[in-house]
């Protein structure tokens, strides 16, 4: 099967939309083979244009989508293929997976029957042979118990399962390409290391080339051979991954390797005092039950949480999707119920009615973590940012508030002159600032930073922290961050809390924690997190 | 993208989504072209019965069915044998009849004295207007009669009661308008207030209100017009303040679920960690992102209260004599298709192309407020 | 998915029963009564009337009696046409109804939903735009302007077709009440089936199946229309049960002995039996085709669950 040339060759490659707005050109002159056998990960960030190749390169533009240039496997060149001959190579000879396995797998129809459709269809097998074929491939993915999920439905099965499943697909016909398009990013990042980890077993098995499209630099250290940056719709940079990692050439690869969050905080004095206090909190949620009192059932979102925050200090809250950390911090700032007590300023404010609440609220921020769902998009930067005054300082003239919107967005580094433009003109990162202006503009002494920066670009990301950090240096903030991004928190927290599945795992100063987990749970994540090359190197012998 | 890039234009306005949002049905032609059928349909609604040369209820009984023409009434060849015919009854002779230019000239003989109010038949006449005795011989039993000839113009016809068509069409358009233009109000303000209640108190107090609506929508919906029909009689407005009162169901439906989702968006939770109050968040966060699915069921609303009206005219239970509607005019219309075909279709052309412009219309304002559903 | 069935039947009753109890009582409380047209009537037989149809028991008491009758399968007599029983009425109406309901319903579906498909898979050529022409036509212009019109050219003008009239089930009398009766459902069905397909196409799992080279006859039909007809079956349990159930205009454009006339003739002339027995049945229908709806959601949808 392997020859000496490359297997998969895009030469000049050139992808351009047709809009309402004009043909807007999405990719332009981009080169890149692939050989045989060989891990190349294409890198960018939103908008860069690396997922739109491979879907060209595989006839799956959206309709207004128009490809020129080459792409040639084994020299046969797929652009402009007819669909009849273009279906032999699909699917058969390159193999594609997704980043939301959930949406990527036909809801209607049982796991089994998708995996064996391809077979079928390419390899000419009988249902029986191709019944066979796809629990040897749910064996070799490793999927659990899989003569009995042969019938199960997409939604029956986790995030994990469901990767696995599609791997199992693009397995079924012995692909010379494997194309992975960001397939672990909507994965926990346990979960994530093992699915990496299958894919590098299966690769050093079966032999196949695999094409990682991918924004997580981890990632790419950890798996690839060969590293494709790329920016805007073009190539900045391609090379060996160690050349690309030791020693990058373009400004902006050095710009996405700087991107990672460097530094650590230093804890508030001893005798800062402390703001928040927390016993016992617990959130429950009442799922079902209507009104003829159909079986209604509980959720422990957050079960019997204790925690501290004094000025000047930053909270990390860790954990994987579910584990509860967001319900928390909303519960601190007095958004939805708590059981137990939440004190602040000498009150109990979980227990306090909504009005008797209200002046509290000024001390208590919130930023989120979608910074396109959390602007009220039919408002302008300034009525948004100085809604807070409208509450908490009433006697203010328009003149004055907008004095203090200029001087908010001044802070978090924003020009006055935008206060009249609207939230869809911006950009994420713009968004997220706009965000932290209308905290700060009360000038809290506590902000609750839900994911504040998952939403964003990695090189985004890093100025968000580095205001975050000025800002917190400047007023005495206290934090609550936040994040399923050990890194990040890191970075930021000078305390950190591990929470999985509601509970506290494990709590304690940021070094401690990361230096000597004491639980195997914190300890998978920081792994996951921090060393994923030896994760991977681990798994790839089999246990 | 970058964040550092900060827009660059001095312009300090921005454009808000609703600017956005005209800009694109300023794009739509079709949306374009039924606003202006919908700007002269109203033009005709509110103007045209005033400035008609014919009334709505005038009754031409010599021009009963008349075909549409844009050639005035009479024909040449129907003046002496309507002059005959409206003389008929007056016991005279007509001897002559003469036509020249827009008067004719009768010479009459009779066996007795010819009564000079015998003008009067043929005034009676829709042919004939200002008729006179010019000339009366000796014994006052021959006279010579003027009179001239009526032009008159049905642009599209007439009905089976000699009604010009034209404007009886005219006086619908104005009833359809208004009648869409109340129902859809009545429809707008229950549900609006409904359904923002429901969708932002959510809860039981949601649950209940919502098992309301869906038994009142269980109900066959003709069942309910036709008992609004029985127990409102023939007061056209007030029925139609009732169906307004029946349309709001769906009106309530999309404002809630709208709220309901609003309610759970970021941005609403912001203003509430900010300790903004239910009535502020009610007010600067859910009516304005609501009004958009508002003012698109709005536009199709309309079309459909038009049409219910319609249909009721249809079937005898609207609007009743001498006033008209479009419904009225269809049906009949369509009972006298074989011989008047004319008064079939052009009433079901005005209200095609109205409800058409409508459709249109409240298309485009979807496309234009709600671009991911193009 | 029997037990099912039999709950939610068994579920409905209270509906059917609120509706019916609703209905009995609205129609009471409207002013007038069912022997008001006939002004000649003498008093005393008016009364002997109002008698024979109990008319003079308390309200409460016919109410006892209707439902009793209505579990007999009883419908009662009808008020105006003195000599036949609702039940009879109905009987011989529902049929011719239900046939041309039926076969409107299926022109529906084969055409409407062959155009939004082929709309859907040449979204935005002239095809795609023709459909979408035919569809505003369809919803737009109403059945009692469209069922006159068709009357007019093709049995009027043209002649090639009997204008109106009913004799039997006989294909020429009934093509022009069918075409007009499932004009809008042809309409409607094409909007839904191309939203839904186009909607499908974009989605990830379509392109999964793409991706595999699977045959654009798996990709359109496995993994696209099913997902795709989820929405038309929605709206067509409510709108078959309407379609079934007869049309008015249709009915008396045309002169067809269906259901539809009656329910607006019993509500104007206050035949109160004969308007129960037509409420009764829309009602049992919607019933039946919601309950069709859900077990047709269920045998599409797996994630849908029989609760």
């Amino acid at each position: 099967m392997t020859g000496p040339g490359p297997i998969l060759t895009l030469r000049d490659l050139a992808i351009t939309f047709d809009t309402p707005d004009g043909d807007v050109e999405a990719v332009t002159g981009v080169d890149l083979d692939v050989f045989a056998n060989e891990n190349v990960a294409v890198v960018g960030e939103s908008g860069s244009g690396k997922s739109q190749i491979m879907m060209a390169a595989m006839g799956l533009l959206a309709v207004n989508g128009r490809a020129t240039g080459s792409v040639r496997y084994r020299g046969t060149e797929l652009l402009g293929m007819a669909p009849r001959a273009l279906n032999r190579i699909r699917g058969a000879k390159i193999a594609m997976i997704f980043q939301e396995p959930m949406t990527s797998l036909d809801p209607l129809y049982p796991i089994g029957r998708q995996i064996a459709e391809p077979l079928m269809v390419h390899s000419r097998l009988s249902p029986r042979a191709a019944r066979k074929r796809v629990l040897e491939l749910l064996d070799l993915v490793q999927l659990p118990d899989a003569a009995r999920r042969l019938g199960a439905y997409p939604h029956e099965l986790s995030g994990g399962q469901r990767q696995r499943v599609m791997i199992a697909m693009a397995l079924a016909n012995e692909p010379d390409i494997l194309i992975a398009d960001e397939p672990t990013t909507a994965l926990d990042v346990t979960i994530q290391a093992e699915i990496l980890a299958l894919l590098a077993r299966l690769k050093a098995r079966l032999g196949m080339a695999i094409l990682f499209i991918t924004h997580d630099l981890k990632i790419v250290e950890a798996i690839a051979d060969r590293v494709v940056v790329m920016r805007a719709g073009a190539v900045v940079e391609a090379g060996p991954t160690q050349r690309i990692f030791a020693s990058p050439r373009a400004d902006y690869t050095r710009m996405l390797l700087a991107a990672e969050p460097t530094g650590t905080k230093a804890p508030p004095p001893a005798e800062a005092e402390t703001l928040l206090t927390a016993r016992d909190v617990g959130v429950t949620y009442r799922s079902g039950g209507g009104l003829l009192g159909r079986s209604a059932h509980t959720i422990e979102a957050v079960k019997s949480v204790d925690l501290d925050l004094k000025r000047g200090q930053t909270l990390g809250i860790v954990g994987e999707s579910g584990s509860g950390k967001s319900t928390l911090g909303r519960a601190l700032v007095g958004l939805g119920h708590a059981d137990g007590a939440i004190r602040f300023r000498g009150a109990t404010i979980n227990a306090l009615s909504p009005r008797a609440l209200r002046p509290f609220r000024r001390d208590l921020q919130m930023v989120f973590q979608d910074p396109y769902g959390s602007l009220s998009p039919r408002m302008t930067v300034g009525e948004i940012v100085t809604e807070g005054l409208l509450v908490h300082e009433r006697g203010l003239s328009a003149r004055e508030r907008g004095r203090r919107a200029d001087e908010a967005l001044a802070e978090v580094g924003l020009e006055a002159r935008i206060k009249n433009r609207f939230p869809h003109e911006f950009s994420g990162g713009q968004r997220q600032r706009i965000a932290i202006a209308r905290a700060l503009i009360l000038k809290p002494e506590i902000i609750v930073l839900d994911e504040p920066t998952s939403a964003l670009d990695s090189s985004v990301q890093k100025q968000i922290i580095a205001l975050l950090r000025a800002v917190q240096a400047e007023h005495q903030l206290a934090y609550v961050f936040i994040s399923h991004d050990l890194a990040v928190v890191r970075a930021l927290a000078d305390t950190v809390m591990v929470m999985k599945a509601g509970e506290v795992v494990e709590a304690g100063p940021t070094e401690a924690i990361y230096g000597a987990p004491k639980t195997a749970y914190t300890r998978r994540l920081i792994a996951a997190a921090f060393d994923l090359g030896s994760v991977l190197t681990g798994a790839a012998e089999p246990a | 993208m970058t964040d550092a890039a900060l827009p660059t234009a001095p312009a300090v306005a921005g454009r808000s989504l609703w600017a956005t949002a005209l800009r694109r049905l300023m794009r739509n032609r079709a949306a374009m072209v039924s606003l202006v059928v919908l700007a002269l349909y109203t033009l005709a609604g509110i103007v045209g019965p005033m400035v008609w040369p014919h009334d709505y209820a005038t009754v031409y009984s010599n021009y009963v069915k008349v075909p549409a023409s844009l050639t005035p009434y009479p024909r040449a060849n129907t003046i002496v044998p309507g002059a005959e015919r409206a003389l008929a009854r007056a016991r005279v002779e007509v001897d002559t009849v003469d036509v020249a230019g827009e008067t004719v000239t009768l010479g009459l003989t009779a066996s007795r004295e010819i009564d000079p109010r015998i003008t009067r038949y043929l005034d009676r006449s829709d042919l004939f207007s200002n008729a006179r005795i010019v000339e009366t011989g000796d014994d006052g039993r021959s006279a010579v009669m003027e009179a001239d000839i009526a032009r008159l113009t049905f642009v599209f016809g007439t009905d089976s009661n000699g009604r010009d068509l034209a404007a009886r069409i005219l006086v619908s358009i104005r009833i359809s308008l208004m009648i869409g233009a109340l129902a859809t109000g009545v429809a707008l303000i229950i549900g609006v207030l409904y359904g923002a209640t429901a969708g932002f108190l959510g809860g039981r107090i949601d649950g209940v209100m919502m098992r309301i609506v869906d038994v009142l929508y269980s109900l066959p919906f003709i069942f309910f017009v036709i008992l609004l029909v029985v127990f409102f009689g023939r007061n056209v407005v007030l029925m139609f303040i009732a169906v307004g009162a029946v349309e709001w169901l769906d009106m309530a439906r999309i404002v809630r679920g709208q709220t309901l989702s609003l309610r759970r968006r970021e941005f609403v939770r912001a203003a509430e960690g900010l300790g903004v109050g239910p009535a502020a968040i009610l007010r600067r966060h859910i009516i304005p992102n609501v009004l958009g699915p508002v003012i698109i069921f709005m536009t199709l609303l309309v079309p459909k209260v038009i049409l219910l009206e319609s249909f009721l005219s249809f079937l005898g239970l609207g609007v009743q004599e001498p006033l008209t509607s479009l419904g009225v005019l269809i049906s009949e219309g369509a009972r006298n298709m074989r011989n008047a075909p004319s008064m079939l279709i052009f009433p079901s052309l005005a209200l095609t192309i109205l409800l058409f412009a409508l459709n249109f219309l409240g298309d485009g304002l979807r496309d234009a407020l709600d671009p991911k559903d193009r | 998915m029997l037990r099912y069935a039999v709950r939610r039947l068994l579920g409905a009753i209270p509906t059917l029963f609120v509706i019916i109890t609703l209905a009995f009582f609205l129609m009471r409380v409207a002013p007038g009564g069912p022997f008001d047209q006939e002004r000649t009537l003498e008093p005393t037989v008016m009364a002997n009337l109002n008698k024979a149809f109990h008319l003079d028991r308390p309200l409460y008491e016919q109410y006892a009696v209707y439902l009793g009758n209505l579990l007999r399968g009883d419908l009662g007599p009808s008020f105006v046409y003195r000599d036949f029983s609702v039940g009879e009425l109905l009987g011989a109406g529902l049929p011719i109804s239900m046939l041309l309901g039926a076969c409107a319903l299926l022109l529906a579906l084969l055409v409407g939903g062959t155009l939004g498909i082929i709309a859907a898979l040449k979204q935005n050529s002239t095809v795609d735009y023709l459909v979408i022409a035919v569809a505003t036509f369809g919803i737009t212009v109403p059945n009692f302007v469209v069922a006159p019109v068709l009357s007019l050219v093709f049995g009027v003008w043209l002649g090639i077709l009997p204008a109106g009239g009913w004799e039997g089930a006989h294909p020429a009398y009934m093509l022009l009440p069918v075409i007009t009766l499932a004009l809008p459902q042809i309409a409607i069905v094409a909007r839904l089936i191309r939203g839904a397909m186009l909607e499908a196409l974009r989605s990830d799992h379509v392109r999964t199946a793409r991706a595999y080279g699977l045959p654009a006859r798996l990709v359109v039909i496995v993994h696209s229309l099913r997902g795709a007809a989820l929405p038309v079956i929605s709206y067509l349990g409510p709108a078959a049960a309407a379609l079934l159930t007869g049309s008015v205009v249709v009915e008396t454009i045309f002169g067809i002995p269906g259901i539809g006339r009656y329910f607006v003739q019993g509500a104007l002339n206050r035949d109160y039996t004969l308007v129960m027995g037509t409420v009764v049945i829309v009602a049992v229908f919607v019933v039946l085709f919601n309950l069709a709806v859900d077990l047709l959601y269920a045998a599409i949808d797996p994630r849908v669950r029989y609760d």
